[in-house]
């Protein structure tokens, strides 16, 4: 993109509102007050955050959903204009020092799910937008054409710009933005941008790209906010993208009670990651890729529609084969102080498909959850082409996660007859086929085709339609459609473990592993037992998790790194030491006292509120935390057979069941019985533990407890307690 | 490549390099604020720390702000307008000659002045001309990255 080109882009600007506020440092880690926007309107707003907010929400998602609450009616739908998309940041996020301090946390009702979807994201917006003077950003209304808005942190100023020129497609539209704001190559680390893709216009799974300019490389780069259609929110609302200026970040910008200490704290994980990551997860090397080859070595990696857990040739997808295209030895930190520096770029990469054929880029990630979606999971052992795939996914904004499970879905659903070439518009969508996927992918961007009219609506709703429409049988769609709530689910098998069952679908959200991940504990180590050890997993690894979106933390240098010892510490799972930091680092920013106890609780508020929220907008009852039965158990002969071995085994030692002389499909209705039998009592075991009602409401003697019984809960709870 | 040579065997532990440093650039004498460390060593007299420079640049490569740069000398230098104070690269340094004081915001090393070497009493410090790449390093590689 040329000066040229940029400047004439920019004549096409058309300022529609503009407003002034008054500059002053962060106190504490708080500025004590949030940005609200209208885009319908155009009315632009402070609003003061009191003690109380503080006290209850802390920050970061808590002040998401909080501000998300009162935004909505209980009728409310996704693209209704009162939705709103919040991003906030929390207490410890800005500061330089502490690895991982750097996240965004995105809110909004998900057009997948209906109800409340959160997501945890690095780049530089949400520091930088902290740091200019807000602890929360509100979008709400829709502008009538696209529009950018603009939030200079230097000078105290915000606009909202009609910017009908410029690209949509993230990669474009960066390189076309950048030089309309930063015009010298050193102001430009001080922007950072959230934006979409055409993506976002035509799917329901459509993400946020946060940026972060990486001055070695000098382009931008881009940390999704991936889960639940953030991006078809913010398309929707005809968002082009959020610009934030900040050019005055120091070590002591998040003015920290005790900044000493701060410092002392991340130069200590300074210290760790850099003497232990090689011989621990390697993140500095390959990021969260280093899964692919450990999960499969333990039959948990998803392929062909989460059936089987391992595949011989997922050697060709191992972190050994994705180094060979990550630039190696670069800070690749998604903000500031991060030395796991996890965020791994193929360089000067060649597109062979699609509208940027030809062009050569630089491609964020792979990550694990991508590489295990669109590869092992859609029978696509190629790091090539899962790269290919990633790219166009990030630049037209869509969810990578989303799109692995609905590609392996649609492609188990054409290899079983389901679907067919002549449903399909052609696609065929069998194991491995790379470029079906890529026509597919390119489709969702453009609005046309098979992509675009079915697959982009996700699982839960094309269950549904094949179905309807095509009379399939319904029981077989639902079992192994990966979806709960409407969300797919991320990259892990759960089958064989009953706590990582519970882990994925009695979440808040939906499926995400970001709640609880439970898998190695349970079914590895064995450290979890009894139902009551995994119903206190699954409390306390849930709240916990929480805590990194209350913070704007992120959650990776809490256990993708450990102490050399932690081995021998009494609960190595928990990581005791870093707990420890955590607790330390949040007092010497705010200066508030904090317990490990004070910890979860400040978690199992905002939980809590979740949940009744999910209430309130029809969902968050017992019967919205099913899972489909692949998560649970085998569904089909072939799985069965995959691992027979140990599911005889099971019939005899779990059962009683002696296996020899029965049928294939008695075995299977045998182990269904006895599986789905077992995730209900887990249910009731973890409703019990998180202090709710057997259809998974929080009662008011638990909101009381918590200091949550505000009458806007008590009032939705009401309504579906006995 | 311009570097402070350090000759531990000649050390008395005087500690006149450290009150100059630190006098130099904090115009205070304070040893805690002294980019050349003199470390007693238990039964062997004294070993000096200070910055190899341009043959190793480990914290030019860790800085994301690209803070830290290696002049045409060869000597590395942090450029506080830029260094956003997040400490990696004090992490990063082998030898401990990346400095941080618990009272200063920005880490701080040894940018071969000579100052301490003209105030040693015995000659334990001189700043001398080397060749980085004789050292294992290739200067150029390292000076197009900063
Ligand atoms: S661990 Fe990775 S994702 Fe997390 S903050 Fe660091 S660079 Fe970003
Ligand atoms: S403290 Fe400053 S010079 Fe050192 S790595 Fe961080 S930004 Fe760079
Ligand atoms: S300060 Fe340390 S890491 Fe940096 S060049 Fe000098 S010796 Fe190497």
């Amino acid at each position: 993109m040329s000066a040229v080109d940029s400047q004439a882009l920019k004549s096409q600007h058309k300022l529609l509102a503009e407003y002034n506020y008054q500059l002053r440092p962060v106190e504490r880690g708080y500025n004590n007050r949030t940005l609200f926007i209208d885009l319908g309107s155009k009315e632009i707003a402070e609003k003061p955050v009191c003690f109380e907010m503080k006290r209850k929400f802390v920050g970061g998602k808590g002040f998401d959903l909080r501000l998300l609450w009162d935004a909505v009616q209980e009728t409310t739908r996704w693209d209704d204009p009162e939705n709103e998309i919040v991003i906030s940041m929390g207490p410890i996020c800005g500061n330089t020092n502490y690895p991982g301090s750097g996240k965004s946390i995105v809110a909004t009702l998900s057009p997948e799910t209906k109800i409340p979807v959160d997501c945890n994201v690095g780049g530089y917006f949400g520091p930088y937008l902290k740091l200019s003077g807000f602890d929360a950003l509100e979008i709400s209304g829709k502008a009538q054409q696209d529009v950018i808005v603009f939030i200079d942190g230097d000078k105290g100023k915000i606009q909202i710009i009609e910017a009908p020129g410029e690209a949509v497609d993230s990669h474009v539209l960066a390189e076309e933005l950048l030089p309309q704001f930063a015009a010298l190559e050193k102001d430009k680390q001080h922007y950072s941008f959230v934006t979409a893709g055409r993506g976002g216009d035509h799917t329901r799974i459509g993400c946020l790209n946060f940026s972060f300019y990486d001055k070695r490389r000098k382009v931008m780069r881009f940390k999704q906010a991936g889960r639940g259609g953030t991006g078809t929110v913010f398309r929707d609302k005809r968002i082009k993208a959020l610009v934030v200026k900040f050019s005055r970040l120091t070590g002591a910008s998040n003015n920290p009670v005790d900044l000493k200490k701060v410092q002392d704290l991340g130069l200590k994980m300074h210290h760790e990651i850099l003497s232990q990551d090689d011989q621990q997860c390697r993140m500095r090397q390959v990021g969260t890729a280093h899964l692919v080859e450990i999960m499969n070595d333990y039959d948990l990696l998803p392929v062909h529609n989460f059936k089987f857990g391992m595949h011989p040739q997922a050697e060709k997808l191992s972190s050994h084969e994705f180094k060979k295209w990550f630039t190696q030895g670069m800070p690749d930190g998604c903000w500031f102080g991060c030395t796991l520096a996890c965020c791994k770029a193929a360089d000067n990469f060649e597109l062979l498909s699609g509208p940027y054929r030809g062009q050569r880029v630089v491609v964020d990630g792979p990550e694990y959850e991508t590489v295990a979606g669109v590869g092992s999971n859609s029978g696509i052992f190629d790091a090539r082409s899962v790269i290919e795939i990633n790219f166009y996914c990030d630049t037209y904004g869509l969810d990578t996660i989303s799109f692995g499970t609905i590609t392996a879905f649609l492609m188990e659903c054409y290899e079983v007859g389901i679907l067919n070439k002549e449903r399909t518009g052609g696609l065929e969508l069998t194991w491995g086929n790379t470029p079906a996927v890529l026509e597919m992918l390119h489709q969702m961007a453009s609005g046309e085709g098979f992509g675009a009219e079915v697959a982009s609506k996700g699982v839960r709703w094309m269950k549904d339609a094949f179905a309807t429409q095509y009379s399939a049988d319904r029981q077989f769609l639902e079992d192994i459609g990966m979806e709960g709530k409407g969300l797919e689910q991320s990259q892990y098998m759960s089958k064989e473990s009953l706590a990582q069952q519970g882990g994925y679908y009695m979440t808040n959200k939906g499926p995400q592993h970001d709640e609880a991940w439970l898998i190695f504990m349970d079914m590895v180590n064995n450290a979890i037992p009894t139902f009551q050890d995994k119903a206190d997993a699954l409390h306390y690894f849930p709240m916990f998790r929480t805590w990194f979106s209350l913070q704007g933390l992120c959650k990776l240098p809490w256990n993708d790194i450990e102490p050399a010892d932690n081995a021998t510490t009494e609960a190595p799972s928990k990581v005791p030491e870093h707990v420890a930091n955590y607790i330390e680092l949040y007092t010497a920013i705010t200066g508030f006292p904090l317990d490990k106890e004070e910890l979860i609780r400040q978690s199992e508020r905002v939980y809590n509120f979740q949940r009744i929220f999910n209430l309130r907008m029809g969902g968050g009852s017992r019967g919205e935390d099913r899972a489909p039965y692949r998560a649970v158990g085998p569904v089909t002969m072939e799985e069965y057979e995959s691992r027979r071995e140990r599911y005889d085994k099971q019939l005899k030692e779990k059962m009683g069941v002696d296996p020899d002389g029965l049928s294939l499909e008695e075995k299977l209705r045998l182990h269904r019985v006895y599986r789905e039998e077992q995730y209900n009592k887990l249910q009731d075991a973890v409703y019990a533990r998180r202090g709710w009602t057997t259809d998974a409401i929080p009662t008011v003697e638990h909101l009381r407890d918590l200091g949550m019984d505000l009458p806007e809960l008590v009032e939705v709870v009401k309504k579906h307690l006995p | 490549m311009k570097v402070l040579k350090t000759y531990d065997d000649r050390c008395i532990g005087c500690g006149a390099c450290m009150t100059v440093c630190s006098m130099t650039f904090f115009k205070r004498d304070d040893h805690a604020r002294s980019a050349i460390q003199m470390l007693p060593v238990e039964g062997k007299g004294f070993h000096l720390v200070v910055c190899e420079q341009a043959a190793c640049g480990k914290c030019v490569a860790e800085c994301s702000t690209q803070a830290i740069s290696i002049s045409k000398q060869g000597t590395v230098l942090i450029n506080k307008g830029i260094c956003i104070n997040c400490f990696a690269c004090v992490a990063a340094c082998p030898i401990g000659a990346m400095r941080r004081h618990p009272e200063e915001i920005t880490p701080f090393k040894c940018i071969a002045c000579g100052a301490c070497a003209k105030e040693c009493p015995v000659d334990a410090l001189a700043i001398v001309q080397e060749e980085a790449a004789v050292m294992g390093t290739d200067l150029k590689s390292l000076q197009e990255e900063a």
